[in-house]
């Protein structure tokens, strides 16, 4: 397997970099595995039963011009459900709420043209989270591609930048291997989103359709298997260390390996911090998670990185939220950084020891390594660290204050939704304050409770990304908490909801602006407030009332059960009332204070050593113990 | 591409790319190169000796760290078969250049004596100029550039790098499983 061959030129890489790393050899494919013997179809027909053979069950999206004769044989199917979005961002997002939850491929589906370019946003938004998804686009015929013909556009060039891989498919012999390595590629090693276009022309071609398929990826071999060496280094490194930490990032829950990992961390008994992507990923009511790092993160878990002389890094790649000023981010520590793609190793901050590999293998590995030392040479006493983190944790908690307006604070309602949905229901947030209070307020104690746009920031994520967690995970509760901006970015799919029994919970948590950059005029721009008046509950001048649109009348237009809340004494009742309905979509609008802010902070390009938790007052860091 | 002469030499990196010869692989090879903002310095793209693969010569300007990144970017790419860096010292390295050069009577024996100190070939010829193509190393092309520069330079065409590896061996060796 080892190309390691010539000793000179010096190999920089390739696709099976050492002997000592394993390999996932023979790809399995995707789905039941069962096989069909060679039948004549067309190719839609042969899209639809590649669909149902990898296991698909539901998918979701928009009919148009070029994908028209493949939604012909999908009325027919018996295995796929396709559910019938109002925005192809819509179906999007849900295919990516339905893989989050379920851990499965989402699918979404569009036509050319129009159709295509509004699942830009959501396989961009998969691409930086690394969602595993695959969309399909219906393309002109392959005859007039380059022409301008009617509802063209180059979606492979366009989706190249924000996809893991992406097909063009003009001739039908080839779907359903393109297919399977499509969902192959969107579920192995680093997940991620492939676009797979189709043109009309294959779609209506006569073809054969058998399964399964032979997948031909040579350029495609993840690692999973960690080396051997650097897994014993890095055990070595933590044995040592007296200031260590866990940096858990989302891919402990892409990787499925949470429970091998609350193993790991109690063996060790270092602090625990979880990134946005990865809140979940241990529980949070377990003694050494200290929370979120970053920019809004707990003052102890920002310090615990700070201070820290070993960061172990798992599946998580110091993106800039959590770093802070990355010269300044951890200055003392040393780096073991294990994630499946090598790419994340060394690009933001050099790594002592890398690790490439599937974090399922890694975690385990590292346990029985370190439990061999400690075996040997016993283990570094951790007291004094969480002396120091207990005190930050205990004189910096997370909080918030009462709003001076008499309105409901924010925080209070997230919390109370928690307290009454619990740890099994799931959570999907939209981008701004509201996420940022959903990542801090919720307790969050189970992989996949927590769905949200980290990396791109997408605005609207949550009422499609919520509708697909629903599908995916009929049985849990699933609650939307979004912002008035958010919402009205997206709040079309509460027509799919209404029709199709998918019965979301949607707290509009509504400070009638657009609040997060309401936040950062308040504090960088002298109060100014520019273009963030959203007028859904407050005019402009703050005084009277104005409500535009009145979400109250448009979750009944839509089907859904409207809410308000607009007395911190309410919250309680309204939330109960919300979770007896189980039969329809429920929007509850929040009406809550304008002026409540996130904290902690630590302001952008700032070293996370001046993070403040609140505005103005940083931390005491060298208290007399 | 890539700005000339910014970046010292010892930069300048080689990297021999083998790729799937597949629709939009270049596109997707060189969008990489500008979205993560890696500098190209020259990229040249021919089939190789296996079919259905590719060869693209590409030359950065990068120091060893951003070069491993590069590397490893490239590598996600899944037309992307094998990445090897050429180094000049286990390499042979050449740039193709064709140039069209002023040449009327008092100056065209100068021109002709300048090419022919560089071992380089007059290809075309006119009453008032020149073509000169001409094969080499970087240094040397530009040298010669620099040479038939007071001349008149009507008109440059590069290759862009080319490099293969000393020795017997062949990078495609076992490239494929």
């Amino acid at each position: 397997m080892s190309h390691l061959t010539a000793t000179t030129p010096a190999m920089l890489a390739s696709k099976a970099s050492s002997s000592a790393a394993g390999t996932s050899a023979d790809p399995r494919l995707y789905g039941p595995g069962r096989t069909v013997a060679p039948v004549q179809v067309t190719g839609s027909q042969s899209i639809v039963r590649s669909l149902e053979e990898l296991g698909v069950t539901d998918v979701f999206g928009i009919p148009g011009g070029a994908i028209l004769p493949t939604y012909d044989p999908l009325m027919d199917s018996e295995q796929v459900n396709h559910i019938l979005v109002r925005h192809e961002q819509g179906a999007g997002h849900a295919a990516q709420g339905y893989a989050m939850v379920t851990g499965e491929v989402g699918v979404c589906i569009a036509t050319s043209g129009p159709g295509a370019t509004n699942l830009v946003t959501p396989m961009a938004d998969a691409h930086m989270d690394s969602v595993p998804m695959v969309a399909i686009t219906g393309q002109v015929n392959a005859n007039v591609i380059g022409t301008d013909a009617f509802q063209e556009a180059d979606i492979v060039g366009i989706a190249t930048p924000i996809t893991k891989h992406s097909f063009l498919v003009t001739d039908a012999d080839q779907i359903p291997k393109v297919m399977a390595e499509a969902f192959h590629l969107a579920s192995t090693g680093r997940p991620g989103p492939v676009l797979v276009d189709v043109t009309k022309s294959a779609q209506a071609a006569q073809t054969t359709f058998a399964w399964p398929p032979k997948i031909e990826l040579n350029g495609y071999r993840p690692v999973t298997r960690g080396h051997s060496k650097q897994i014993r280094e890095a055990a070595k490194l933590i044995q040592g260390a007296s200031r260590p930490v866990f940096y858990i990032g989302g891919g402990m829950i892409k990787a499925n390996a949470s429970e091998e990992f609350h193993a790991l961390a109690e063996t060790v008994g270092a602090p625990v911090v979880t990134t946005l992507m990865a809140r979940g990923a241990f529980p949070d009511s377990h003694q050494q998670n200290l929370g979120m790092p970053g920019m809004h993160g707990t003052v102890s878990a920002v310090a615990a990185l700070q201070r820290s002389d070993l960061l172990i890094t798992l599946g998580a790649r110091f993106d800039d939220r959590v770093t802070g000023q990355l010269e300044s981010f951890a200055p003392d520590a040393q780096v073991i950084h294990a994630d499946i793609d090598p790419a994340e190793i060394s690009k933001n901050r050099t790594a002592d020891v890398p690790i490439v590999g599937s974090l399922k293998e890694i975690v385990p590995e590292l346990g029985f390594a370190f439990e061999a030392l400690v075996a040997k040479h016993g283990r570094t006493d951790l007291s004094g660290w969480w002396k120091q983190l207990n005190r930050f944790r205990e004189t910096y908690p997370l909080g918030y204050a009462t709003p001076e307006d008499g309105k409901i604070a924010p925080q209070q309602v997230i919390e109370k939704i928690n307290q009454a949905a619990g740890p099994e229901a799931v959570y999907v947030a939209g981008v701004g304050q509201h996420q940022m209070w959903s990542a801090q307020f919720v307790k969050y104690e189970r992989p996949r409770q927590w769905l949200n746009s980290g990396g791109l920031g997408t605005m609207g994520y949550a009422v499609p990304a919520a509708m697909g967690a629903q599908v995916g995970n009929p049985d849990r509760v699933v609650w939307a908490i979004d912002g008035d901006g958010c919402f009205q970015m997206t709040n079309q799919e509460l027509a799919t909801c209404a029709i199709n029994k998918i019965p979301i919970k949607v707290a509009v948590i509504n400070n009638s602006s657009l609040g997060m950059v309401r936040q950062w005029q308040t504090l960088f721009y002298e109060s100014r407030y520019s273009n963030t008046h959203l007028n859904t509950s407050v005019s402009d001048s703050g005084g009277e009332i104005v409500r535009i649109p009145d979400f109250l009348k448009l979750a009944e237009a839509y089907g859904c059960v409207g809410l308000r809340c607009e007395r911190p004494e309410d919250i309680d009742a309204v939330i109960a009332e919300a979770m007896a309905i189980n039969d329809r979509p429920v929007v509850v609008d929040f009406v809550v204070s304008r002026d409540s802010m996130v904290w902690p902070m630590v302001p952008a390009g700032v070293s996370n050593s001046d993070i403040q938790f609140a505005q103005n007052l940083t931390p005491q860091w060298d208290e007399e113990e | 591409m890539g700005t000339h002469d910014i970046i010292a030499p010892e930069q300048r990196r080689t990297l021999s790319v083998l790729v799937e010869d597949v629709p939009g692989v270049l596109t997707k090879v060189s969008g990489l190169f500008a979205r993560r903002a890696f500098n190209i310095h020259s990229l040249a793209v021919g089939p190789s000796e296996l079919p259905g693969l590719s060869r693209i010569t590409v030359v950065v300007d990068a120091d060893s760290k951003l070069l491993e990144q590069i590397t490893k970017q490239l590598n996600k790419l899944i037309n992307v078969i094998k990445i090897i860096e050429l180094a000049p010292e286990n390499s042979v390295q050449r740039e193709h250049l064709l140039i069209k050069v002023k040449a009327d009577s008092p100056t065209r024996l100068q021109v002709t004596q300048a090419v022919e100190l560089f071992r380089a070939k007059i290809v075309d010829v006119s009453v008032d100029s020149l073509t000169v193509e001409a094969t080499g190393a970087p240094d040397k092309l530009n040298a010669l550039l620099e040479v038939l520069e007071p001349f008149g330079v009507r008109e440059i065409v590069r290759s862009g790098g080319l490099a293969i590896s000393r020795g017997s061996k062949s990078m495609t060796d076992r490239a494929l499983r």
